[in-house]
């Protein structure tokens, strides 16, 4: 009830503040972009606010919890990008005085062509920007109200998309202003209170155990896994140690498989040795011998009602060999894949059993709680080169090519640059960057806690794949329930803040794209600013319906790594066409559509590809160094674009434009030459 | 605006000139742009050479967490902030070089021509 109250207080404030800004708001160019008169605190309030997304507020925490340090990567990448964006592209764009990236394109190069390439580009980074917002939105109002993802999604995605289409952005620039000091509220106070009344739940308890230790559950708990259609969220990898489990309701296994990928030339290992499976027991308990038990089968397997299961890390051997790593013997254990959504009772290990050795006097293991099942141990959790990155084996590879795509698709996200353009002038710009920064990494600081919090206090999340619920979470683990109810209102209305302003930035960038640049430039360039703002509402309603669409299909992706794709697509079109446009007079249209094109749909297309690969909709087997490259593809992608830009612009030097200087002049002369010329008026 | 005129002697001097002026000015941005990128993208490429080839160093603990941990999810952002500072300061004081230079007046009077 607390929860609701709260986060329903955000959205009317929000609402509220949006509509009588608006009543300010007249003209079109103060729908746009806030008539460009914001003072330089405001303003990087108002870009921290927008930029601090889903995916910061809930979803780096959730990618630590699971994966551990690796994840750390996501919010310093995500701060840290804004000094590229300082040092190269802060300052010239705003003095050139374009709207838009498209708006720079056309400007820089003449080209109404180009723009409707950019153009496409705000679409296909927007889109993938809304769907972790999306899911944040389905996961909160789940979590809060037990409603279906879809349904979160629709109500979420309705109030905001109408509040854009009301407001505009004069409205947003305050509410987004606004909205960065609640996140950074509703971030840093709960774990302040939430530690203060715990104590034993510092962040380092989780840590300091060290080794193969890992967290655990407990007994008793009730988990509830999804089925097939949500891949990979009706995964259960279980633990290297006894680990069992009971079915009340029965179980449907779609598939057992070992945990650790089996290499050529190993003995392979029988579903037998991985899960025993005990029939339920009769009145009076479980009675010796054999009948008891039931064979399982490595593929589509039943288990009845009320069936309890073992399961047992085994030794991996090579032509009867045990195999060997740093001299220790590797053991793996049971990955177990659910067809139907399925509940199931975790129980202590110390009542496993096993059919081949039921009265045999096995030592009574130590723990009584059972280990939590898909969490990384915590020597693989604090180290780096863990989970994450070496998912594909090739972890030095994917980190280097998360940083390239986190610190250089910064500066390629549409709604962020948008915002620059609302400094009176490039020196405000640079500052107004700066305290960005700082308002940023005085954020990011707590996310990665909350992620150990997570760990330590509630590591039932990795049992129901809800890592990324953490935030929203945790706070209900403290003995106040009051309390523990109103930190989690505070976190959910802070979420809330989260996805609603990102969404509002993203849908004015991709709806001021239709009516400012396709409508107002291609389609009727003569349209009057009434008609361009009725377009812009038009869009904004068919943009937010379509992002609610995505949404739906994204559940069982994690929200940060959806956050780094559109990132890593940005960083392979708009980041080098800024970068060079701004400072390589030799750019050429062609080079920089043709690097644009060539970096920035390769990415894209091996991202989804990816991602279609993941939910298994493709089933391509290519090699782990492929899917490595796919899944972080900004390694090659930058490159790529940054490389053909220079090539094609090489091979067309001859259509540099004849007022190049003109133009590169504008982006680099001081304020103070009088050079700089808004392009739109 | 200013145009090119390709019959014109005058004109391309000017645009010599011009171009002169033009390249001074971004030479004078790029220097110090790569300046603080060059310490920003040294550190990029050092934290995780040093996770491979360091562990046992970078494992330190901290408090309960190690070495590298501190690094990258605290100490990142002030240093981020530093560069970003640093880096403003100087601009400005580039730019008002920039503006003050009686050699770079060209381009002014050529907005106005």
């Amino acid at each position: 009830m607390i929860p609701l109250l709260l986060v329903i207080a955000v959205i009317v404030a929000t609402v509220w503040l949006g509509v009588s800004a608006t009543k300010k708001s007249k003209t079109a160019s103060d729908f746009f972009v806030a008539g460009r008169s914001v003072g330089v605190l405001m303003n990087a309030s108002a870009i921290s606010g927008e930029y601090l997304s889903a995916a910061s507020f809930m979803g780096i925490a959730g990618l630590v919890m699971k994966s551990g340090y690796d994840a750390l990567w996501y919010p310093v990448g995500y701060a840290a990008g804004y000094l590229f964006l300082l040092l190269f592209i802060a300052g010239p764009l705003r003095r050139f005085g374009a709207y838009t990236i498209p708006d720079f394109a056309q400007g820089r190069f003449d080209s109404p062509e180009f723009r409707k390439i950019a153009v496409a580009f705000v679409l296909f980074i927007g889109f993938f920007y809304t769907m972790p917002q999306m899911k944040g939105a389905g996961v909160v109002m789940g979590s809060m109200l037990g409603w279906p993802y879809w349904i979160g999604i629709a109500v979420v995605g309705t109030v905001i998309t109408f509040n854009v289409v009301l407001g505009g952005m004069k409205g947003i620039t305050l509410v987004q202003a606004f909205q960065y000091w609640m996140k950074v509220f509703a971030i840093s106070v709960p774990l302040f209170v939430g530690l203060a009344m715990l104590g034993h739940g510092t962040p380092s308890s989780a840590a300091e155990k060290g080794g193969g230790t890992l967290p655990r559950i407990k007994a008793e708990t009730v988990v509830n896994v999804k089925g097939s259609t949500s891949f990979p969220s009706n995964v259960v990898s279980t633990p290297a140690e006894s680990f069992v489990m009971s079915f009340p309701d029965g179980a449907h296994l779609a598939k057992v498989t070992t945990v650790r990928a089996p290499k050529p030339g190993e003995d392979p290992i029988d579903v037998s040795q991985l899960i025993a499976v005990a029939k339920p027991a009769p009145p009076g308990g479980y009675e010796k011998g054999s009948d008891v038990f039931d064979t399982p089968k490595a593929k589509d397997y039943r288990i009845e009602s009320g069936a309890k299961v073992t399961c047992s890390p085994v030794a991996v051997t090579k032509a009867g060999q045990p195999v060997l790593l740093d001299g220790k013997p590797v053991k793996t254990s049971a990955k177990i894949e659910f067809e139907e959504p399925t509940k199931l009772v975790l129980l202590s290990p110390r009542d496993a059993f096993s059919h081949t050795q039921t009265d045999a006097a096995v030592p009574a293991p130590a723990e009584t709680d059972p280990a939590a099942p898909n969490a990384p141990s915590d020597g693989k959790w604090l180290a780096p080169f863990g989970p994450l990155t070496s998912k594909w084996g090739y972890p030095v590879l994917y980190t280097y090519s998360l940083i390239i795509a986190l610190v250089c698709g910064t500066a390629g996200l549409p709604h962020i640059l948008v915002r620059f353009y609302t400094n009176p002038d490039g020196r405000a710009a640079k500052r107004t960057t700066l305290w960005v920064m700082v308002m940023l990494g005085a954020f990011y600081v707590f996310t990665p806690i909350w992620g150990t919090v997570g760990r330590a206090l509630m590591p039932v999340l990795y049992a129901n794949n809800a890592t990324d619920s953490a935030v929203i979470k945790v706070p209900g683990m403290l003995e106040n329930q009051t309390l523990g109810q109103i930190l989690i209102g505070i976190t959910s209305a802070g979420a809330f803040a989260a996805f609603m302003s990102t969404f509002s930035g993203l849908l004015v960038s991709m709806s001021g794209a239709f009516a400012h640049d396709i409508y107002g430039k291609v389609i009727k360039p003569s349209a009057t600013p009434d008609e361009k703002v009725r377009a812009f509402k038009i869009a904004a309603i068919f943009v937010g319906v379509i992002s609610m669409l995505l949404g739906l299909l994204v559940e069982t992706f994690d929200i940060a790594t959806m956050v780094g794709w559109a990132f890593a697509i940005g960083a392979a079109s708009y980041f080098p066409l800024l970068l060079l446009g701004a400072w390589w007079r030799g750019l050429t249209k062609t080079g920089a559509a043709t690097g644009m094109l060539l970096g920035g749909l390769l990415s894209l297309s091996a991202i989804v590809a990816n991602m279609m690969l993941d939910k298994k909709i493709l089933t391509w087997d290519l090699p782990p160094l492929v899917r490595s490259l796919m899944e972080q593809p900004a390694i090659w992608g930058v490159p790529l674009s940054i490389i053909t830009m220079v090539v094609v612009s090489k091979l067309t030097a001859s259509t540099i434009p004849a007022d190049v200087d003109t133009k590169m002049l504008r982006l680099h002369a001081p304020e103070e030459l009088g050079l700089s010329k808004d392009y739109v008026v | 605006m200013w145009s090119v005129n390709e019959n014109s002697s005058l004109h391309e001097d000017v645009g010599a000139a011009r171009r002169e002026v033009l390249r001074r000015i971004m030479r004078r941005q790029a220097a110090l742009s790569l300046r603080v990128a060059a310490v920003f993208i040294a550190l990029l490429v050092v934290l995780p050479l040093a996770n491979l080839y360091a562990p046992k160093a970078m494992d330190t603990r901290i408090g309960g967490f190690t070495l590298t941990w501190v690094l990258l999810g605290i100490f990142f952002y002030p240093v981020t902030w530093l560069l970003s500072s640093y880096f403003v300061r100087k601009s400005e004081e580039v730019e008002a070089q920039i503006a003050a230079d009686p050699e770079l007046r060209v381009s002014r009077a050529e907005e106005g021509a």
